[in-house]
């Protein structure tokens, strides 16, 4: 293995990791403000690809369909979260589950109902199109550099916000004590709308990142949801320190686990059988990672508050 | 003497054939109509439904379910089929790690089974079922005549890669039986994954002079695009799943020149063939794939065995369908002792015709094929 193969892999890692982030940050705010397990956030990742993929093939601007992604995807978060989420903040976490779980059932068939069951695609933009070369000899795509840094302004711009201004002061005043923000005249569900259609602006630009390398179609943000949880379980619920670092290790882990495990296997099995076991346990890394992260620390790398 | 017993054959023969075509004949299909496998399940139901449209067949009803290519579902609407539509006959499934779990429970009911894609080698060795019938292939063939392609091609070092699942296994197994060259990389990728950067930065450091891959559906169209648009320079190859019509319109102009092995074309040169390809455009307004094309000859089977023998004479039926006597679209098509067809397999070119990318056959890859399971079939 060369060091040019080992970077590459770490690129990709890194940028389905940063991919991972997007979509964890916005679960994660959502459950450490409002206290909300929302199983419906890959549903807006969904959305977010298909309002980029339409609007892109109307239009014929990638970058139009881009801002298309967000807007559509916030403005299905505000609607949700004013129509249904509103009424579950007081009740448990099972009922928000079994709603949250409705709507992935209601907008999956309403978009298969819309643009059907075939997948639709989207090309990259000319301007990321192609390759750049790495140290080593290597080349890396482009579009994926463009993704990683997307990922790492989303993250530099989420602390900033939660760190430096009002509304991220109010965001964690809410984590920390609704009722007391509440008493203080701060309007809590305003507040509670913002951050639910900020969390879906952000899986929707994740959508219609990933949906131009790989496709669009009805339940492509189930999968991801997984292990978006999978992140944010990891990081410590609640805490966008977590998100970005939980999903760096996920994406990282993954990606590398496949690359070398069944490499590492050939050392005591015939290639064939290394290249189908170690594939097999691969794909069960990121959960053994869960496990383990869990068995030391209970309450995820970085707890939100105690 | 002679007139009355001609007269008493002749009807006889009506009589026999009138009361066979008196019984309707049910078929559930179970097959892939939404998600990232959803363009062959579609395309293998519109051959099926246009075969029974062109034959007229009024008598043969089908049951049409999506599985969602999941065994779990797969195997309900199996149960559901037999228990409660009480068809006579399932069809349908795309993936071999459904036809694993529903096939056999399927046959040790005592009804048929007619796979227009999915051939695990388990059910053409020795789980091998006298009421099981393959109308495509054994899931090997078209790999192993891109085994031997790649040795003519004079490739000496080949990176090969397959989804993880009983095709995948039998993908690689049957290319590797035929190329005699070197393996620069063998891996195996999840069923159903959309991001191949892992193995594509993989297939760029392993030296090859080739790469052989098995993706089909959603699958090969994000692998491809993937691979087009990273710079790696080495050919690419595969069966024709990886290069079907139902993937080349997504993919586009990257998959031109790419070598590909099918049993079927749309340029095969016979009347049937002609007609089919005709009569798909008119219907669904696109060029018909391999995956419609077994769809289309599973359907003529049907019918072809209907018009001999009752369904509810097994033994009868079940002789009727063996002895395939129905115009393939692909030419000469016949069963071997497991159930499987013994058929003729192409080496095809992407190429652009006008403004539609699709395939043309360039050689004969092997004449009269057989899989490699037919003996340890115990039928």
């Amino acid at each position: 293995m060369t060091l040019a193969l080992f970077l590459e892999q770490l690129l990709n890692g890194l940028q389905f990791g940063v991919m991972l982030f997007l979509m964890a940050a916005g679960l994660t705010l959502i459950f450490g403000v409002m206290g909300l397990i929302n199983l419906a956030h890959g549903s807006l990742y969904m959305v977010g690809a298909f309002a980029c993929a339409v609007v892109a093939a109307w239009t014929g601007s990638f970058w139009l369909g881009l801002v298309a992604s967000m807007a559509a995807a916030a403005a299905a978060g505000a609607i949700i979260e004013l129509a249904v989420i509103r009424r579950l903040y007081a009740r448990d976490h099972l009922d928000q589950v079994l709603a949250t779980f409705a709507l992935i059932l209601i907008m999956s068939e309403g978009t298969r109902w819309l643009f059907g069951s075939v997948p639709l695609y989207l090309d990259i933009p000319p301007l990321l199109q192609g390759t750049v070369p790495l140290p080593g000899g290597s080349r890396y795509q482009l579009y994926r550099l463009a993704i990683i840094g997307v990922g790492v302004a989303v993250a530099v711009g989420l602390y900033l916000l939660i760190s430096k201004t009002r509304l991220g002061m109010r965001i964690r005043a809410g984590e920390n004590d609704r009722e007391m923000i509440a008493a203080l005249g701060v309007d809590v569900a305003t507040l509670y709308t913002l951050v639910f259609a900020l969390g879906a602006a952000l899986a929707g630009l994740a959508g219609a990142m990933v949906g131009a390398i790989q496709s669009v179609q009805v339940g492509m943000g189930e999968p991801v949801l997984i292990l978006a949880f999978v992140v944010i379980v990891i990081g410590g619920i609640g805490s966008i320190r977590g998100a970005l670092i939980g999903a760096v290790l996920v994406g990282v882990t993954d990606t590398m686990g496949r690359f070398l495990l069944p490499q590492m296997l050939t050392l005591f099995l015939p290639p064939s059988q290394a290249a189908l076991i170690g594939g097999a346990v691969a794909s069960m890394l990121i959960y053994l990672l869960m496990a383990v992260v869990l068995a030391v620390r209970p309450r995820g790398l970085f707890p939100a508050q105690a | 003497m002679k007139k009355i017993l001609a007269a008493t054959v002749l009807g006889l023969s009506l009589g026999l054939s009138a009361q066979a075509f008196a019984e309707p004949v049910k078929v559930g299909m179970i097959t892939t109509l939404s998600g990232g496998g959803a363009g062959l399940g579609i395309d293998v139901r519109d051959g099926f439904m246009l075969a029974v449209k062109n034959a007229g067949a009024s008598d043969l009803e089908v049951v049409i379910e999506d599985d969602a290519q999941k065994p779990e579902i797969a195997v309900q609407l199996a149960d559901k089929m037999i228990q409660s539509d009480k068809v006579d006959i399932l069809t349908g499934i795309i993936w071999s790690n459904l036809a694993m779990a529903v096939v056999p429970s399927v046959t040790a009911q005592g009804k048929f089974y007619l796979s227009p894609n999915a051939g695990p080698s388990p059910l053409a060795g020795a789980q091998c079922h006298e009421n099981y019938f393959n109308v495509a292939w054994q899931n090997d063939n078209l790999h192993e005549a891109m085994g031997a392609y790649a040795n003519d091609a004079g490739y000496k070092k080949t990176f090969i890669m397959a989804p993880n699942y009983p095709a995948g296994t039998d993908a690689l197994a049957g290319f590797k039986r035929f190329f005699t060259g070197e393996l620069a990389g063998e891996v195996y990728t999840q069923l159903g994954q959309t991001d191949y950067a892992a193995e594509i930065a993989q297939i760029r450091a392993s030296g090859a002079d080739s790469m052989f891959f098995f993706l089909p559906g959603g699958m090969g169209i994000a692998f491809m695009k993937q691979y087009a648009q990273s710079d790696v320079g080495i050919p690419a190859m595969g069966p024709a799943f990886s290069f079907s019509q139902d993937i080349l319109g997504a993919v586009g102009e990257a998959a031109l020149g790419v070598k590909n092995s099918s049993q079927w074309n749309k340029d095969i040169d016979n009347e049937a063939n002609k007609k089919f390809v005709e009569t798909f455009q008119a219907e669904y307004g696109r060029l018909p794939s391999l995956y419609a094309s077994q769809g289309y000859d599973t359907a003529n089977l049907i019918i072809s065995a209907m018009g001999k023998a009752s369904v509810s004479d097994a033994d009868a039926f079940r002789a009727a369908l063996k002895a395939a006597e129905f115009a393939s679209v692909r030419g000469d098509f016949k069963f071997g002792n497991n159930n499987h067809p013994i058929q003729d397999i192409y080496v095809r070119e992407v190429v652009k015709e006008g403004d539609v990318i699709t395939n043309k056959i360039v050689a004969t890859a092997f004449e009269d094929h057989q899989d490699a399971y037919a003996a340890q079939c115990g039928m």
